[in-house]
């Protein structure tokens, strides 16, 4: 059987980076393949190269279909049957779903005009193929994120792609959506169409893929038939580490409580909200996207007020009018999207870090202190063991761990109550997870309460005294990990949809 | 990947501040070559006198450029100051009103421009609305509020001791010069060394992240346009003073040129980076190039298609540089690369 | 009802604000509501409409354009020239003159703005300096009054005598309006690269990998806003019988204010031809019936700068929701 793609040779440079280096990779018509590897290790490049988007440096050999090629256009790509259903930019939010899903079958042709009216019954086919239905002429912008993505994946189908990447298609969907987003893959297959499958849900990975091609660092560690593979040896494959998780205890020191929330609602976000923590202890918040964890932690942190309910801080109500408020009463938070709302990307490292100190550096009524802005850099670089090269560097060049370290530290350095992490690991490799997580156990250790709000049972079963499970925007019950097994968990979480 | 992502801040803006010097020294170097009335003292003042009235605007236009946004109402806020104060001398005694009333023309006129600003950025703050739609309608209001109380018409007729002020100098340094400097001075001190300048800066380069860093966005967006219309008033008292008259529409050219000295000076069009030393170096530049070329002959308008080469200049050289660079850096690191 | 609000709610709203505005001013003045002051309206807003269909294009593809009205007169001089040495023309030589000089001044912006990747504000401010200056010196400000015949006489396509004696008429600039509406909304709503255009202002990097043509984006949008700038330059020419270097200058914030107004992001993906042609309409009945109302003409402009102000400020707290949607998209 000829592969349906072939690659030889693959490297790439960016700047002065390697991003992959020497890459072989081949794909067989009608398999499942995944490319795994951590944030960062090069596959969404040798995706971007085999799709056309960027060009590999010279050396390298592509053959699609038989047909050998130095470098690929975005067009070119197309007509040979690739299609990728890309992590993030893929949407156009202002234009139509048809127009979305459609945008190819006038892009790629020489069509010179455009048929409204075929747009949508070339859209209306790919539904029913997908068995999902769409207002099709809602703008993009108006639906939920987890639609966005099902608007993403029927795109790729509309042509005949004789491969189809799929970059973290199921990040943001609920189980039922990715089941039936898995019974596509197989009729795919069936079609002998190949899928490439990328996912950071190793579980997935392992259920669907028939073969798996590892990457570590821009290098291929190598390929492995799925069957062969367990849960604890690809992570061993991707990160190079193994990585052996404990339960941590169950808070038994009775201290003081921090925070304490009383029936709080918020009409369309969250309902009849009631839980407590104190001091030292780490509580988890799981539940899937849109349970309305996101919600809860905006008003805890004063972005929003909640309509009904009290919120208590070391046994006094308070009342935010805003996110200064919050800050000023001891609550930090970490936000779960970090590239547009933690930190301000494009500014420097330091720049970022004083950004929530600004007043412990004034001197001379109202004028910043160099000296003690960078006291306060210097100490705060060090005490999380932060790797970097300059300090005046944009944050942008730094890795997703690292990143989230300046985010963690920059509210550390306001010396808060509360700590309330969203979906701290979301674009953290796995070895650097650990890291975060080894911080997060010394500042409870130290007395700092937190709040860990995930959408990964395996990360608030092994690092929280205690787990409260949110869906459809109320608490529905509360797990000690302690006491308690890993399954019984997951069933709960996994089991239910939104 | 982008350029914007992976620079060094700090060297990128050190690179920018001697290339800028090096190109003002060749051409002050070419001018005083290409003919000997370039570099005297008659000169030098006149290019003084100049500038400040640009230089002022362009300070108005700088902060807002730094914050993602821009104001373009500034050269109609300067002349509403101008009024502001041109009516108070006019009522309070005329050509015989005295210094108090000068003074107290000034506080009127800096209200006027504070008030102008403040109103944008409250619009700006609270709707979230682009702030060219916001300050061009600024700008509009103005222009028509300034030609309605005018009619159209130059307003004279004021104390002797406004044009000297004007024309005047101290230590040989015309005093419009002077003011421009202390204001140069001032807008760097709050631009680098106060929490209000730290957050323009960081909600120029994303306004959501620096709100939930506790900082209050709101407050900060109508602090600046706030700054903005003040420096624009500054701006209108100095024209005053230097036309010895006001009429709404003077200095009207200035607009696009203040955004252009902006860039010049390295300043980012989609905001969060600019220092005022290079823009300040800019405005230099550019009237070296009008007044050097004003002595050889030609007039105001080929200064001015000038300045436009010049700024496509630059940005393409920036561009050549940026892809020089990437390539150096990648033959530095990789020595052993074929 | 409900369904046109949601789809296009700023569209809608101009619509409302244009009647309130029509029926207030009706009310106070018999002249409004005539067949010869809709007529008059309609002329007046055709220059301006012109070159707002153009900016609309760029405004859709992510741009903006600051040069355009400048580049108008630039074209002016030219064809002028152009159409003498070509022995005085005719209206057909003029239209492919001045709309193919227009094509050439846009794509100078589209170059610069593609192949070194300048931000288009950049580029069109030093452009608007270049071709301001260059006109200014070349021509020392001086204005041109010997036009053809042809390109100076009024054409009058409809006209009527009404009961009072005085003549509605619809002239050549309207006509040349509705064509340039027409061809605009059929490029963008109708042809794949219009579409592609919109795509490319909604989402640059996505269109770059779904195989999006970029440099033909780039180059027809500047290139039909250079077009529609070289046309309305002819008309205004038409229209005032004369050339003056600095006449349009100014224009292009006018111009830029209604479009926006009109429901075109600065930043790109949006914008209607409705919507851009009723921002322009609403600013003009605005001061047209504080004409007939008989208002200074010095306070005209402070009205329509409260009432622009007041528009964005009401618009943009009642579409709060559009832009938590926004926000989420950011968090994709």
């Amino acid at each position: 059987m000829i592969p349906v793609i072939q690659c030889k040779n693959v490297s790439k440079t960016f700047g002065g980076v390697r991003a992959l280096t020497n890459i072989d990779f081949e794909v067989m018509p009608g398999e499942v393949h995944c490319l795994a590897g951590e944030n960062g290790c090069g596959k969404s490049t040798l995706i971007k190269i085999i799709a056309g988007v960027c060009a590999a440096d010279p050396g390298a050999k592509l053959s699609l279909m038989d047909q050998e090629f130095e470098t690929l256009s975005p067009a070119q790509a197309r007509r040979l049957g690739v299609g990728v259903i890309w992590q993030d930019h893929a949407l156009f939010p202002e234009m139509s779903v048809a127009e979305n899903i459609a945008i190819e079958s006038f892009v790629g042709s020489n069509a010179k005009f455009v048929r409204h009216r075929n747009i949508e019954d070339v859209a209306q086919k790919v539904c029913e193929r997908l068995g999902v239905s769409f207002d099709l002429n809602a703008k993009v912008k108006t639906l939920p994120i987890a639609r966005r993505q099902l608007v993403a994946i029927c795109r790729t189908l509309v042509s005949d792609a004789r491969i189809v990447f799929m970059d973290e298609p199921t990040s943001s969907l609920t189980r039922t959506e990715t089941q039936h987003l898995l019974n596509v893959v197989r009729t795919l297959t069936a079609e002998n169409v190949a899928v490439v499958f990328v996912s950071h849900r190793l579980v997935e990975v392992l259920e669907i893929a028939d073969r798996v091609t590892v990457l570590r660092d821009g290098q291929k560690v190598g390929v492995y038939d799925a069957s062969e593979m367990s849960l604890a040896k690809l992570t061993e494959k991707m990160t190079g580490l193994t990585i052996t998780p404990a339960v941590v205890g169950q808070n038994t020191n009775d201290n003081d409580t921090v925070l304490e929330v009383k029936n709080i609602s918020r009409a369309g976000e969250y309902k009849d909200i009631c839980f407590s923590i104190s001091r030292g202890e780490v509580v988890g918040i799981i539940g899937l996207l849109g349970a309305g964890r996101t919600e809860l932690a905006l008003s805890l942190f004063g972005m929003t007020r909640p309509e009904l309910g009290q919120i208590y801080i070391d046994g006094k109500v308070v009342n935010f009018r805003s996110n200064q408020d919050a800050i000023a009463a001891g609550i930090a938070y970490v936000s779960e999207d970090r590239l547009s709302l933690g930190l301000v990307q494009a500014q420097s490292i330091e720049n970022n870090l004083a950004l929530t100190v600004l007043d412990k550096t004034l001197v001379f009524g109202g004028l910043l202190s160099l000296k003690k802005k960078k006291e306060i850099v210097d100490h705060w670089i060090d005490e999380l063991d932060v790797k970097l090269g300059n300090v005046s560097d944009a944050i942008s060049t730094l890795s997703g761990g690292n990143q989230q370290k300046i985010a963690i530290a920059k509210w550390l350095a306001t010396n808060p109550k509360l700590l309330i992490l969203d979906a701290p690991t979301v674009g953290v490799d796995i070895g650097a997870r650990e890291g975060i997580f080894k911080i997060v156990r010394d500042l409870a250790n130290k007395g700092l309460s937190i709040l860990l709000i995930s959408d990964e049972v395996s990360e608030v079963y092994f690092n929280c005294n205690r787990v409260l499970h949110m869906s459809g925007g109320t608490l529905r019950r509360e797990f000690i990990p302690a006491c308690c097994d890993f399954s019984e968990m997951e069933d709960a979480v996994y089991g239910t949809d939104i | 990947m982008t350029s914007t992502n992976h620079r060094n801040i700090k060297y990128y803006f050190e690179g920018e501040v001697a290339g800028l010097l090096i190109f003002l020294i060749a051409v002050v170097v070419a001018f005083s070559l290409a003919s000997p009335n370039f570099l005297t003292a008659t000169n030098l003042s006149s290019m003084a006198i100049q500038l400040p009235a640009l230089g002022l605007l362009t300070l108005a236009m700088l902060i807002p450029i730094l914050s993602g946004g821009l104001n373009l109402s500034i050269t109609y806020t300067a002349n509403m100051s101008g009024l502001a104060l041109a009516w108070t001398l006019q009522a309070l005694g005329g050509p015989e009103a005295g210094v108090e009333v000068f003074v107290l023309g000034c506080a009127l006129a800096l209200t006027v421009g504070a008030l102008s600003g403040f109103v944008i950025g409250v619009v700006v703050a609270y709707t979230k609305a682009h702030p060219i739609l916001v300050s061009l309608s600024m700008m509009i209001l103005m222009r028509g509020i300034g030609e309605f109380l005018s009619r159209g018409k130059d307003i004279t007729g004021f104390p002797k001791f406004v044009q000297e002020i004007g024309q005047g100098a101290i230590w040989g340094i015309p005093i419009p010069m002077l003011v421009f400097i202390v204001c140069a001075v001032a807008w760097h001190i709050i631009l680098s060394r106060t929490r209000q300048g730290f957050g323009t800066y960081m909600l120029g380069s994303n306004i959501m992240a620096t709100a939930y860093s506790g900082v209050a966005t709101k407050r900060n967006l109508i602090v600046l346009y706030t700054l903005s219309g003040l420096m624009c008033a500054v701006a209108g008292i100095v024209m005053l003073s230097q036309f010895n008259s006001v009429r709404v529409g003077h200095g009207e050219s200035f607009l696009l040129i203040t955004v252009l000295a902006c860039f010049l000076g390295a300043a980012d069009p989609f905001g969060g980076f600019g220092r005022v030393l290079p823009v300040f170096l800019a405005l230099v530049i550019l009237q070296v190039l009008s007044s050097g070329l004003n002595i050889l002959g030609a007039n105001q308008h080929l200064s001015t298609a000038l300045w436009g080469i010049f700024l496509l200049a630059v940005v393409i050289l920036r561009w050549a540089w940026w892809r020089y660079s990437a390539k150096l850096k990648w033959k530095l690191e990789e020595p052993n690369n074929e | 009802m409900a369904r046109i609000f949601k789809t296009h709610p700023i569209e809608t709203w101009l619509l409302v604000l244009i009647i309130v505005a029509s029926v207030i001013l009706s009310a106070f003045s018999e002249q409004y509501l005539t067949l010869v002051n809709a007529f008059d309206l309609v002329n007046s807003i055709s220059i301006n409409v012109i070159f707002a269909v153009g900016l609309l294009v760029v405004l859709i593809s992510g741009g903006i354009d600051i040069s355009f009205a400048v580049a108008a007169s630039v074209v002016q001089y030219l064809a002028f020239y152009a159409l003498s040495y070509l022995g005085g023309g005719n209206w057909l030589i003029g239209f492919i003159v001045a709309g193919g000089l227009g094509i050439m001044l846009g794509a100078i912006n589209a170059g610069l703005i593609h192949y070194f990747r300048v931000i288009s504000i950049v580029v069109t401010i030093a452009t608007f300096n270049v071709f301001f200056g260059l006109l200014m010196f070349l021509t020392k400000g001086v204005s041109l009054y010997d036009l053809p015949d042809w390109w100076t006489n009024r054409i009058i396509v409809f006209e009527r005598e009404m009961a009072s004696g005085s003549w509605a008429e619809l002239t050549l600039p309207a006509v040349v309006m509705f064509g340039a509406i027409s061809a605009t909304w059929f490029l963008i709503t109708y042809t794949s690269i219009g579409r592609q255009i919109y795509a490319f202002g909604d989402n640059p990097e996505g269109a770059r990998r779904i195989g999006i043509n970029v440099v033909a984006v780039q180059f027809i949008a500047y290139g039909w806003m250079g077009m529609m700038a070289g046309i309305g330059g002819l008309m205004q020419a038409h229209f005032m019988q004369e050339i003056v270097p600095n006449a349009l200058i100014g224009r292009e914030l006018d111009v830029l204010a209604a479009v926006v107004l009109g429901g075109a992001a600065l930043g790109g993906g949006r914008g209607t031809v409705l919507g851009c042609v009723l921002g322009v309409l609403l600013m003009a009945i605005i001061q047209n019936g504080l004409n007939l109302l008989g208002v200074t003409p010095f306070a005209f402009k402070a009205i329509v700068g409260v009432i622009l102000l007041l528009a964005i400020t009401l618009s943009n707290v009642s579409f709060n929701e559009l832009r938590v949607g926004l926000r989420m998209e950011s968090t994709q």
